[in-house]
């Protein structure tokens, strides 16, 4: 008696193979999978779909390529290149270059960077290069410049160290201003909430177990036939955030699947297209590509605490997150996507179309992915203060109630021009400056300091990193501001002079 | 229907939007308005039947009226259908229709937030 954990194995991968070449093949996509599994059964499923395919298209930052530029004359080895700009890393052999997605360009900034020369080169456009190298024996030359289009090089071999997430942690934003992000324009408490990944056709989560896809696995990469090298950078299956390492020809990709993009205020990525056909080869596999929506779940996360460990503040499914609305805090914040569950589409049916045509076979993988992977914190061994250690304790305070005159007394004799000002119980709720003094003065009204203060007031913790209060100081452009503690009540105060004699001391 | 009034710096001292209701008698509702040293801009939503008699009125008065008829300009080629546009926008003009974004016409109040938002650059402000 076969234990319910054996799978019998009904097909074989060259079977399926088979059937792709000879035309009869029966091919699905990963959205029409769940339907027809409950509709026949696994074993049903097994003995009526012999492919399913997944597709995803969304901004994967971790993409690269390697390009070859031919031998110059005389010969020159690169150290560093321009194209279109844009910096590439040069530190391997002559004439080889890696060009990464992120990578800004020196004249137009992040509106243009590695993925906009890469969507250029596939549109069929010319691309301007500078090139810079040490001069040798060798390699006499020094600078060169020359133009060229993607059939000038040797080669254009895409490398993405970290592609496909299986999954995506959702974003929202609970502080009180705007934030530009990798996940878009995240709007004030909870304005909304952004996602990425394409769910239901998620190439890993229609295989988490890895039965199919590994080391050799061969996939849609943006229009071309690639492979997958291995798992991608923090690859964490433990916790289902799986990652591949994916390579494929630049030269045979379309930019119906490859697109630059700019997340605003924060840099140029790409949008890549990739798909998985997966062999339906036993029961186990239409278990697994019979996956929902609602089956795949992430956290949503709160990307105004500004440190690696945000928190998360619920879980939902991507069926939650595609309803356009979800509920956080009692408030229904609306969501949307950053990936293209449209384009997504299109992979796995243009997928489904080339498996049928008997143009894509499916390979079988060398290697199973890792099960075991590690998306640990960094180990930093230069440990950086945090504002309790740099902030000046002997802060003077005051209550909202006291004139003009006496705050400017505090000011003139104390040793900051900012005055915290308190309630009763020492809980923040404003400042004053001796700017906003001298204001109320030349107008002539010598009032209260309550009716003059600001009331919008940054202020940090003391056990949050100095770089945090610095990028504070730095976007709304002020020198000081309390340090509070858990209950709000003023604890010390910091100033851009504390950072500058650290940072100068670093140095 | 919206309009989007181009008014000239010096005019903010005259009760411009007062004297064209009372002209006009139309329930006018101001949606937006954003005005500095050098330009003032503000979106109108007026009722469909007197948008002719408002709109003259104004030009009357020396302001450039555009009739708001397009919400945003969307190059449909840059354009992916990712959504991104969808959740910033604050009256509602994207939505999706099976997982196609469409814009939906007479929403749109020209505040500029999904063009910084479209990860593709695929927006433009009407009249920029
Ligand atoms: S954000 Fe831009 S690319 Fe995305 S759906 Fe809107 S217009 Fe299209
Ligand atoms: S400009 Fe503002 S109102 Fe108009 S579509 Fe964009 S976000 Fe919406």
């Amino acid at each position: 008696m076969p234990t319910p954990e054996k799978f019998v194995q009904e097909k074989s991968l060259a079977e399926i193979n088979e059937r792709i070449r000879d035309g009869s093949v029966r091919v699905v996509t990963a959205e029409e999978m769940p339907d027809l599994v409950d509709e026949l059964g696994p074993a049903g499923a097994v003995r009526e779909v012999d492919v399913v395919t997944t597709g995803t298209f969304g901004a994967m930052c971790s993409s690269g390529v390697f390009l070859n530029l031919g031998h110059s004359d005389p010969p020159i080895k690169i150290s560093k290149a321009l194209l279109n700009k844009v910096e590439a890393y040069g530190g391997i052999a002559a004439v080889d270059l890696f060009l990464g997605a992120t990578q800004p360009s020196e004249d137009r900034g992040i509106e243009y960077g590695g993925a906009h020369v890469m969507e250029d080169l596939i549109s069929g456009k010319q691309i301007e290069v500078d090139a810079f190298g040490a001069g040798t024996d060798c390699y006499p030359q020094t600078e060169l410049e020359t133009s060229l289009r993607l059939e000038d090089f040797n080669q254009a071999i895409m490398v993405n160290p970290r592609n496909a997430y299986q999954r995506y942690n959702a974003a929202t934003n609970s502080a009180d201003q705007t934030m530009y992000t990798y996940m878009g324009t995240l709007l004030p408490r909870f304005g909304n909430i952004h996602y990425s990944g394409s769910g239901v056709l998620s190439p890993l989560s229609n295989d988490p177990n890895f039965d199919y896809i590994g080391i050799g696995t061969r996939i849609f990469l943006a229009g071309a036939q690639g492979y997958v090298m291995g798992a991608g950078t923090q690859h964490n299956p433990q916790n289902n955030f799986s990652t591949l390492m994916v390579t494929g020809d630049m030269k045979k990709m379309n930019n119906r699947f490859l697109r630059a993009a700019t997340f605003h205020k924060y840099g140029p990525s790409l949008y890549l297209g990739i798909g998985i056909p997966i062999p339906i080869l036993n029961e186990k596999l239409a278990r697994s590509t019979a996956v929902r929506d609602r089956d795949i779940t992430v956290p949503v996360v709160d990307y105004g605490i500004a440190r690696r460990d945000r928190p998360s503040l619920k879980m939902v499914s991507y069926e939650d997150l595609k309803s356009g609305m979800i509920e956080i805090n009692g408030k229904e914040v609306s969501t949307s996507s950053l990936s293209s569950f449209h384009v997504a589409r299109d992979v796995a049916l243009t997928l489904k179309q080339q498996v049928e045509k008997g143009e894509f076979l499916l390979s079988s993988a060398v290697e199973p992915l890792s099960r075991v992977g590690s998306s640990r914190p960094m180990k930093q061994t230069k440990e950086s203060p945090n504002v309790g250690d740099v902030m000046s304790r002997d802060v003077v305070t005051v209550h909202e109630d006291i004139g003009v005159e006496e705050a400017a007394r505090l000011i003139v004799s104390g040793s900051f021009d900012h005055l915290p000002v308190i309630s009763r119980d020492g809980r923040l709720m404003g400042i004053i400056t001796a700017w906003d003094i001298s204001k109320a003065v030349a107008g002539g009204k010598s009032s209260r300091i309550g009716d003059i203060m600001t009331r919008r007031v940054y202020s940090v913790k003391a056990d949050e990193p100095i770089e945090l209060a610095a990028r504070t100081f730095d976007t709304h452009s002020i020198s000081a501001m309390p340090v509070v503690d858990r209950d709000n009540k003023v604890i010390g105060m910091i100033t851009s002079n504390h950072l500058s004699r650290l940072f100068a001391r670093r140095r | 229907m919206k309009l989007m009034l181009h008014v000239a710096p010096g005019i903010v001292r005259y009760p411009l939007i007062a004297s064209v209701i009372l002209e006009t008698n139309a329930l006018v509702n101001i949606e937006r308005a954003s005005i500095d040293a050098v330009s003032g801009e503000i979106v109108l939503e007026v009722p469909s039947e007197k948008c002719l008699e408002v709109k003259e009125a104004f030009e009357r008065r020396g302001v450039k009226v555009v009739p708001l008829e397009i919400p945003v300009i969307r190059d449909e080629n840059e354009c992916v259908h990712c959504g991104a546009c969808v959740s910033i926008c604050p009256t509602g003009t994207f939505r999706f229709e099976d997982w196609r974004v469409v814009a939906d016409s007479g929403k749109c109040i020209q505040c500029g937030a999904c063009i910084t938002g479209c990860p593709q650059r695929a927006l433009k402000l009407v009249l920029k």
